[in-house]
């Protein structure tokens, strides 16, 4: 057990003091003009969503029927008012809050789960191969859209409900492209020339496989982010997810959507949000994956 | 001078799916100490299945190992898995084909290194660097110190396999098993390695196991041949023995196909046929099928392996 605590001690601290792997990527990605955009709009987003009450102009509840579907450029409603005549900039400054909430947090988690099921299957082979990876085509045989209204309608509506379905949803598709990358990596010799240097299989799988199959499923797995976001505003707009009167972009959409013929810029804005913020991550993951290709 | 490596009657059967397939099929060797031994044999003969039975690295769920391997006065087959970690790498290890492959791609050839040293050794951190410096040195790599931080792809298929003799020398190993090492490399940088292994053999007293099916390669570094066919030895002996006197049908073809002997506009001797099937091998002579010399008893029997005056042995009957 000493030998396998002080490999672990040997194999982490010389990454962080060599030019590491990580820190060529970020050098990677910086240079690339597209993928810094979509970071910035990222960030921005981000910090938008942090400091919404000082950035709002005004309160995203406050409603009033005088005010109702105001066209963009409104004096004191820059982008229009909704249905309600609440000011569509706050509410969707706001939105950023709950639709980065239901984009991100399913991710991660999935992402962990995902890579353990796949990365167990894929090394393990045989008969545990084949029952993690059985049930796990079960559940990808639904498209992943009914896949999640059935889950969220059979756990009931809110917010807790809807990212444990995203979640469910999202760990079959990470689980299979763990599990084909292990496959692949296993069979490698450097996998064989680890054994025939007498490291133990558990020192195999954490240095030498979770090394060289976590960087595509990372990549892999940013990508679901917009997928994410996309589901989670569906889940909103069909009423499984947040309830009104809370801003979501995509519950925004859904309760703008019958003054489409009356105000249809206001009405498209939340879709726009939910848009650009899908592109930025997109094509975030874009970058990553070509800064994570350290061959060519 | 004691046997460091013993095989005795090694068959290794693979049962994945469909038939099994006897990829290696009684085979005996011996290595002294301090000597080179090359198993010589073209693609499948058996010849890296033997290797990897030394270090017990077949799948264990799809093949069978039979015999008796004694490494060192380790019984291979009878040691526990904890045990065989042991002995891999620290009394055997092995170097790939491809060192491409055979580094992790993720990591410095300095973090690998050092790796295997604190697996086997109880040292710091600072004293496995120190060693990793002085195996680049000793492999003979340019600026070593920076090119322990060097990634796999940085390097050139040279100082790649440099690097790979080195990991594998890391743990002051007794046997060294080298498969196919030379023949991803151009032929300078082939004769290079293959002058750096004969140098570190003789410096360190390694036992090498070579597996080749480049008889130039063979002549430059062994000092006993094993040929290998469909699975079995047919004929072991010197360098010398096998170079000016083959004696079996099999080698006398491999030694006429070489492209050296040929004069311009030569055609190139070949051997007729293709190797066996080795899910249905012939009864007899495995060879038989190919040879020009065979006989209706050669069809029948498989011939035994028969030692001869010398050290050498051959497994046919015209011989």
């Amino acid at each position: 057990m000493s030998v396998l605590q002080l490999s672990t001690a040997s194999v982490l601290q010389p990454i962080a003091r060599s030019p590491g792997y990580w820190s060529g990527v970020v050098r990677r990605v910086s240079r690339d003009p597209v993928a810094m955009t979509a970071l910035l709009v990222i960030v921005s987003l981000i910090l938008m969503a942090v400091f919404a009450s000082s950035i709002a102009p005004s309160d995203p509840f406050k409603s009033s029927m005088l005010r109702r579907l105001k066209p963009i450029g409104t004096p004191g409603f820059p982008l229009g008012a909704d249905e309600l005549g609440r000011d569509m900039l706050s509410r969707l400054i706001y939105g950023a809050r709950l639709s980065l909430l239901m984009g991100l947090t399913p991710v991660p988690i999935a992402f962990v789960i995902g890579s353990a099921l796949g990365i167990t299957a894929g090394y393990t082979g045989g008969l545990t191969n084949t029952l993690i990876m059985r049930t796990i085509d079960v559940f990808y045989a639904f498209p992943s859209v009914l896949l999640a209204v059935a889950l969220s309608g059979a756990l009931g509506a809110g917010l807790t409900n809807a990212l444990v379905s995203i979640t469910l949803v999202f760990i079959p598709p990470i689980a299979r492209v763990a599990e084909s990358v292990t496959t692949q990596v296993r069979s490698l010799d450097y996998i064989d020339a680890a054994r025939a240097s007498g490291a133990h299989a558990w020192t195999i799988i954490r240095v030498h496989v979770l090394g060289n199959v976590l960087g595509p499923i990372f990549v892999y797995a940013t990508g679901l982010v917009s997928v994410s976001m996309i589901l989670a505003s569906g889940l909103s707009f069909l009423g499984l997810g947040v309830r009104p009167p809370e801003p979501e972009w995509g519950l925004m959409l859904n309760t703008l959507r019958t003054a489409i013929y009356n105000q249809p810029l206001v009405a498209a804005l939340p879709g726009a949000m939910i848009f650009i913020t899908s592109i930025a991550f997109n094509v975030l993951a874009d970058g990553l994956r070509s800064a994570m290709d350290v061959k060519s | 001078m004691s046997n460091l490596v013993s095989i005795e009657g090694l068959t290794v059967t693979f049962t994945g799916r469909g038939k099994p397939v006897r990829a290696v099929d009684h085979v005996s060797l011996e290595v002294k100490k301090g000597s080179v031994l090359v198993l010589l044999g073209e693609s499948g003969s058996g010849k890296s299945v033997t290797l990897r039975s030394l270090l017990r690295l077949h799948p264990e769920k799809t093949s069978k190992v039979e015999g008796r391997i004694v490494v060192d006065g380790h019984d291979i087959m009878a040691l526990s898995k904890t045990e065989i970690g042991t002995v891999r790498g620290r009394t055997v290890s092995m170097i790939f084909q491809e060192p491409m492959l055979a580094l992790d791609p993720v990591y410095t050839l300095g973090q690998q290194i050092c790796e295997a040293i604190l697996r086997h050794e109880d040292v710091t951190p600072e004293q496995a660097h120190a060693r990793a410096l002085a195996l680049f040195e000793k492999v003979q790599i340019p600026s070593p110190e920076r090119r322990l931080n060097a990634y796999p792809h940085e390097m050139s298929g040279g100082m790649r396999q440099r690097a790979m003799i080195a990991l594998a020398l890391a743990c002051r190993p007794k046997v060294l098993l080298a498969d196919e090492p030379t023949t991803a490399l151009d032929a300078t940088v082939q004769i290079q390695i293959l002058l750096l292994l004969r140098a570190l053999q003789r410096e360190l007293g390694l036992s090498i196991i070579f597996v080749t099916h480049d008889i130039g390669v063979a002549v430059e570094i062994a000092d006993k041949i094993a040929v290998m066919y469909a699975g079995r030895i047919v004929e072991t002996g010197s360098v010398a023995d096998i170079m000016h006197s083959p004696r079996h049908p099999y080698t006398r073809g491999l030694l006429a196909s070489r492209v050296e002997r040929a004069q311009k506009g030569d055609r190139l001797k070949t051997i007729p046929g293709s190797p066996p099937d080795l899910t249905a091998l012939p009864p007899g002579c495995a060879f038989a099928p190919r040879c020009d010399m065979a006989t209706q008893a050669c069809h029948q029997q498989v011939p035994p392996l028969v030692t001869g005056d010398y050290d050498n042995a051959v497994a046919c009957i015209h011989a």
